[in-house]
């Protein structure tokens, strides 16, 4: 791995380069987010900066430097156990959670190091929502009472809890199924249903960075579609940083792309890249091999 | 492969899985053989009454079932034919003394019970009087004061340990595990004397159901530490994070989202305490005592507790104060039972648990 693309030693940002004939022809995703990109320079967006994660002594992940720009999809691909959905917990500080964890590097969020030592970390979990693999509603708690938990749960006072919980199912594509039965258990709902309920439960509070671990991975083909239509609009309005699995997927609903490998040590960036660059003309052989199914 | 279904020809349900005529007649000849050696065994060998029966029975059971499978070899093994044999066997064989007991109690304990039994105390009448008149009123009553004022105690202690251990789990979380541990192999009567040689002698100088209500606390605390430890376990690391990732702290996780998560759970670690607790006697004969007449006084006065009031009716030796011994002792596993039954329900209810 020395002899790796520059992505795995430097410490400067990651930013995808792009260029006016491939945006010319890249879909309507792309050229939506060109606007976005030149504003990149600034501080807008979620950027890791040399980022590492240890469990104990394994040393997880080395060195990630990417730039998520703002209100783009960017899908965190590679094989299991390449410290994808380590790297996606340490974006809103619930790596912390495990025990004997420990990290490096910078998080800058809107310019500012999440992981200073000022920041209050419940805060920045509160604008940098997390959908996580399983869905995972609160099983005592109604589908209303789910979807509200966020503000309740951070004491954020809510104006209007009807307006927020409609809007918020509304979006998640659930309202149409769900606002007969509000008050039934949120557990009560099919896999692909309490998935989008948690979607729903994280968009209540209105954050900036939306950040899914591998969220469709327990669901069926058309609940899946249904989320991946979700995410597409959600970014219309916010950052999203999705873990998957599936390259479909990931070429469907991300306009950039991360694909990180470990061969047996720590996990690394190997390239990142405007998703129709990583699956037309990657510059790594790897990832290559790996977006055609070659391995992992 | 061209599968297109044209038409349905009618189809019979039938369910293959069910035992057939042969495996009955099979277990109709197993039963027949077993029988006649278990008369066999009965008769010839030192085995004797109900119980020496049952013993033969089963044993011959097992030994036909063994040959019968070894001799026809079809399908199970002996090991899986003989397994169920002996797991019935072992319930049939736990459930005698239990049933025996429940119904000894019940049998002896109606004779003493009538509506006066429940709403007068003993204050003018003694022990030996006949069954109709005085009451375990008093009884009763202190017996809920006693194990409720425990109960009041003791749950919210071991449920905070409980959370020590789990949520928080600091670094002296293996030394209060160890500690429950422990705890929950004292005595009851050295809970008693721990109790009458730290508040009473040297406190409260007289003896008083307070001190009565510690003592069950102390017996009360490892159960529910040790049941609510079990509980909160089972809570899945998903949930936590879902609520972490939306910005609460951990206290309002635990609070709002632990914690109701496994409200029935934690009822029944109390109901557990409760149970270990509402007959214990000795450590009250030390503490609370015994008094014939209804008080509520928790600190100048001892009280009446159904185990008191058991062992006094017992000690008194007559053919009636044992008839009321018994009635009494019905009457606290019924209480036992009533309140398993009222916070069952009250803990099942929207608990989001299917």
């Amino acid at each position: 791995m020395s002899d790796s693309i520059s992505t795995d030693s430097t410490t400067e940002s990651f930013v995808p380069s792009i260029t006016p004939n491939v945006a010319s022809v890249t879909t309507e995703h792309t050229s939506r987010n060109a606007e976005n990109l030149e504003v990149n320079g600034t501080t807008t967006g979620l950027e890791a900066r040399g980022v590492h994660a240890w469990f104990d002594k394994h040393h997880a992940l080395e060195d990630v430097s990417i730039h998520f720009p703002q209100n783009t999809v960017t899908g965190l691909i590679g094989p299991s156990g390449c410290g994808k959905s380590t790297f996606l917990r340490l974006l809103n500080r619930m790596h912390e959670f495990i025990p004997k964890s420990a990290m490096a590097g910078e998080v800058l969020f809107n310019g500012e190091d999440m992981y200073a030592s000022h920041v209050n970390a419940t805060d920045i979990r509160t604008r940098i929502g997390m959908v996580f693999q399983k869905p995972n509603p609160f099983p005592a708690m109604t589908i209303g009472e789910n979807v509200l938990a966020g503000p309740k749960l951070a004491k954020k006072k809510v104006e209007n809890p009807d307006d927020l919980l409609e809007e918020c199912l509304t979006r998640a594509g659930l309202w149409k199924e769900v606002k007969d039965r509000l008050k039934a258990q949120g557990s009560s709902l099919s896999g692909g249903q309490q998935q989008r309920l948690c979607i729903a439960r994280a968009l209540a509070l209105k954050p900036e960075v939306l950040l899914l671990d591998e969220p469709c991975s327990a669901l069926d083909p058309g609940s899946t579609l249904r989320v991946e239509e979700t995410i597409v609009q959600l970014s219309q309005s916010m950052t999203i940083v999705i873990v998957t699995h599936n390259m479909q997927q990931a070429s469907r609903v991300s306009d950039y792309c991360a694909f990180f490998l470990s061969d047996g040590g720590p996990g690394r960036l190997i390239e990142a890249d405007l998703t129709t660059n990583m699956f037309s003309n990657p510059k790594d052989e790897r990832t290559a091999n790996y977006v055609q199914g070659r391995f992992g | 492969m061209n599968a297109i279904a044209t038409e349905v020809t009618p189809v019979t349900p039938r369910k293959p899985w069910k035992n057939t005529r042969a495996t009955l007649k099979t277990a109709t000849i197993n039963g027949f053989f077993s029988a006649v050696l278990a008369t066999a065994l009965y008769t010839f060998t030192g085995l004797d009454g109900i119980l020496g029966w049952y013993v033969s029975f089963i044993i011959s059971v097992m030994v036909v079932m063994a040959i019968v499978s070894k001799v026809t070899g079809n399908g199970k093994s002996i090991a899986d034919q003989v397994a169920p044999v002996v797991i019935s066997a072992g319930f049939a064989t736990v459930m005698i003394p239990w049933i025996s007991l429940i119904g000894t109690v019940v049998q002896r304990g109606v004779k003493g019970i009538y509506t006066g039994f429940f709403t007068h105390d003993m204050l003018v009448n003694s022990m030996d009087e006949p069954l109709n008149v005085g009451g375990i009123s008093h009884a009763i009553i202190g017996t809920l004061i006693i194990v409720g004022i425990a109960t009041i105690i003791a749950a919210p202690l071991g449920i905070i340990a409980a959370l020590y251990i789990v949520e928080i789990n600091g670094k002296a979380a293996r030394f209060v595990r160890f500690l429950t541990q422990a705890m929950s192999g004292v005595p009851s009567i050295v809970a008693g004397l721990f109790i009458y040689s730290t508040v009473i002698i040297t406190v409260t100088h007289k003896n008083n159901a307070f001190a009565g209500s510690l003592a069950l606390a102390i017996l009360m605390l490892p159960t529910v530490a040790r049941t609510s430890e079990e509980v909160l376990k089972v809570v899945p690391r998903e949930i936590r994070d879902a609520s972490y990732a939306l910005g609460a702290t951990q206290v309002r996780t635990t609070l709002r989202v632990v914690l109701p998560t496994v409200r029935s759970g934690l009822i029944t670690a109390t109901i557990l305490g409760v149970a270990r607790v509402a007959g214990e006697t000795a450590p009250l004969l030390l503490t609370s005592q015994y008094f014939v007449r209804f008080t509520t006084n928790m600190f100048n006065s001892t009280m009446a507790s159904l185990p008191t009031y058991v062992f006094g009716a017992l000690r008194t030796g007559t053919e009636n104060s044992l008839a009321r011994a018994w009635s009494a002792s019905l009457v606290l596993i019924a209480i036992v039972v009533f309140l398993s039954v009222i916070a069952r329900l009250l803990g099942g209810r929207s608990t989001g648990r299917k």
